[in-house]
């Protein structure tokens, strides 16, 4: 699992909750919420989705980290690398 | 004290089994064209249902749809139909005189079952139980979601009344319209409980879901052979105003709220009682100031259970006897029972007889019951009546809630 294949994790849980979204140029150093329609509710879907699809928690306190595809890739990428070495 | 205000329908949006606006549904009832399907419901295997098919997009965001329910995505189909049929000028009205006031026999469960499935397939562990739940199952969820998909910021909230919710959801609107609270209101009754295998169970397990092996004969009212409800989806939205309102800016008329009850048996949860059914078609005749021959046409609650037909036949009789010119008949042999939105449907097939004089009947009677004999009963065939002039329309439910509801055509004193 590299950086790159959590983005595309990231962005079809994104493509399932806001299926309305043209995420053919997400900027993945800014904001998510900077550059799509998301809500709270849409970043709750998005820590459930990692959580039914993938086995990844994200704790309250961690939400922050998802706030941009780089920093989820950062964030998660060692939560993923963990899952698999299990 | 000064004379209530009158009030008076200006649009209607709708969605049955067998239509997706009342152009198209009215053409079905009158040409006989039943519409019931088979689903696959959960636990219960194959059910006959009335499943409606709008395209839920025309007036959402997939996002909205997903989010939200399908009552909701029902609702806002309805309301916004109804407002492009009513030509009311939306861009230049105050929305916070709006109101949303809808009929539901149920909310809650649909989504609750989903979640109850859900976590099931992850241990019951609860951390997978979905954080829209909550926005989901509040009772006002249905006209929540039509208020913020149309920006209205008047008030908003559902009427819990069995399946008399349809008349209940007008009859509030009305008031909240005579009493001035708004200047407009969408009025009517939604139902999405085809989605729920506990309707269906409770059903089959009172000996009153319906069955057979042709799905759209399945709902047979006042056939001796009829052995219950099928459940359907569907709603009907009604815009509302105050007749001064609808005069002053030109507005086609469809007809007039002219009289109302809504009263109790106190008897039984789930039997019918009729001399209070017979009671509240009086009350909304008195109120209505009209004689029973003043109603053309009644439209019947019957849901093809075996007491319930029976007993509301018994109560129409007694109350409009010697009415050569009352028609009665029935529309759930079409579309099933819609739930809460059964009684807003049911008027709306019935309205354009005011302008064509038709009566669509009650379809797949083979053998009548001689106990649901009713003078005046259409079956089978339409009839075009002399004059229809006023609808009393019948929706009852469980608790011993009856409801009826007392449309005129305008224009006649």
């Amino acid at each position: 699992m590299t950086k790159e294949d959590i983005k595309k994790v990231v962005l079809d849980i994104i493509a399932d909750i806001a299926p309305d979204e043209d995420l053919s140029s997400v900027k993945p150093e800014v904001r998510l919420r900077d550059q799509l329609s998301l809500d709270s509710m849409d970043f709750l879907d998005i820590v459930m989705e990692l959580r039914k699809k993938h086995g990844i928690e994200v704790p309250e306190a961690d939400y922050v980290q998802l706030a941009s595809l780089d920093s989820c890739a950062d964030y998660l990428l060692p939560k993923f690398q963990a899952k698999a070495g299990k | 004290m000064s004379p209530l205000p009158r009030i008076v329908i200006t649009g209607v949006g709708l969605t049955a089994p067998n239509g997706n606006s009342l152009a198209e549904f009215r053409a079905n009832l009158l040409a006989g064209k039943a519409r019931i399907a088979e689903i696959d419901v959960r636990h219960m295997g194959r059910q006959p249902a009335g499943v409606c098919d709008f395209d839920a997009t025309r007036w959402q965001k997939r996002k909205e749809i997903r989010n939200g329910t399908r009552v909701g995505s029902i609702s806002i189909w309805c309301a916004r139909e109804a407002l492009a049929d009513s030509g009311l000028a939306w861009d230049s009205l105050d929305r916070s005189r709006v109101g949303v006031y809808l009929g539901i026999t149920e909310h809650g469960n649909v989504e609750t079952e989903n979640e109850i499935h859900n976590i099931s397939q992850f241990g019951n562990d609860t951390k997978y139980w979905t954080h829209h739940h909550n926005p989901r199952t509040v009772a006002n969820n249905p006209a929540g979601e039509v208020t913020m998909n149309m920006g209205i910021t008047g008030p908003h909230y559902t009427i819990g009344a069995a399946c008399a919710a349809g008349n209940a959801g007008l009859i509030q609107a009305a008031q909240m319209l005579q009493l001035g609270e708004v200047d407009v209101a969408f009025a009517g009754g939604v139902s999405e409980s085809i989605h729920t295998f506990g309707i269906f169970a409770g059903f089959k397990n009172q000996g009153a879901l319906g069955s057979h092996p042709d799905p759209a004969k399945a709902s047979r009212p006042f056939d001796r052979n009829r052995n219950g409800i099928v459940i359907s989806e569907g709603g009907a939205i009604y815009m509302l105003e105050r007749l001064d309102d609808a005069l002053a800016r030109g507005a086609r008329i469809l007809g007039e709220i002219a009289g109302w009850c809504i009263n109790s048996d106190a008897t039984d949860a789930v039997l019918p009682n009729p001399d209070r059914q017979a009671e509240c078609m009086r009350l909304a005749l008195r109120r209505a100031g009209m004689s029973p021959a003043d109603v053309h046409l009644v439209s019947t609650h019957a849901t093809a259970t075996a007491l319930g037909d029976v007993q509301e036949c018994k109560a129409v009789r007694e109350v409009f006897a010697d009415c050569p010119g009352t028609y009665v008949n029935n529309t759930k042999s079409y579309i099933g029972h819609c739930m809460g939105a059964a009684g807003a449907l049911e008027l709306a097939g019935n309205l354009p007889s005011f302008v064509d004089g038709w009566i669509h009947p009650t379809i797949n009677v083979e053998e009548l019951d001689p106990e649901c004999e009713v003078p005046g009963l259409v079956i089978n065939r339409p009839v075009q009546a002399p004059r229809v002039d006023a609808i009393l329309n019948n929706s009852f439910g469980m608790l011993g809630i009856n409801s009826a509801l007392i449309v005129k055509k305008y224009g006649v004193a």
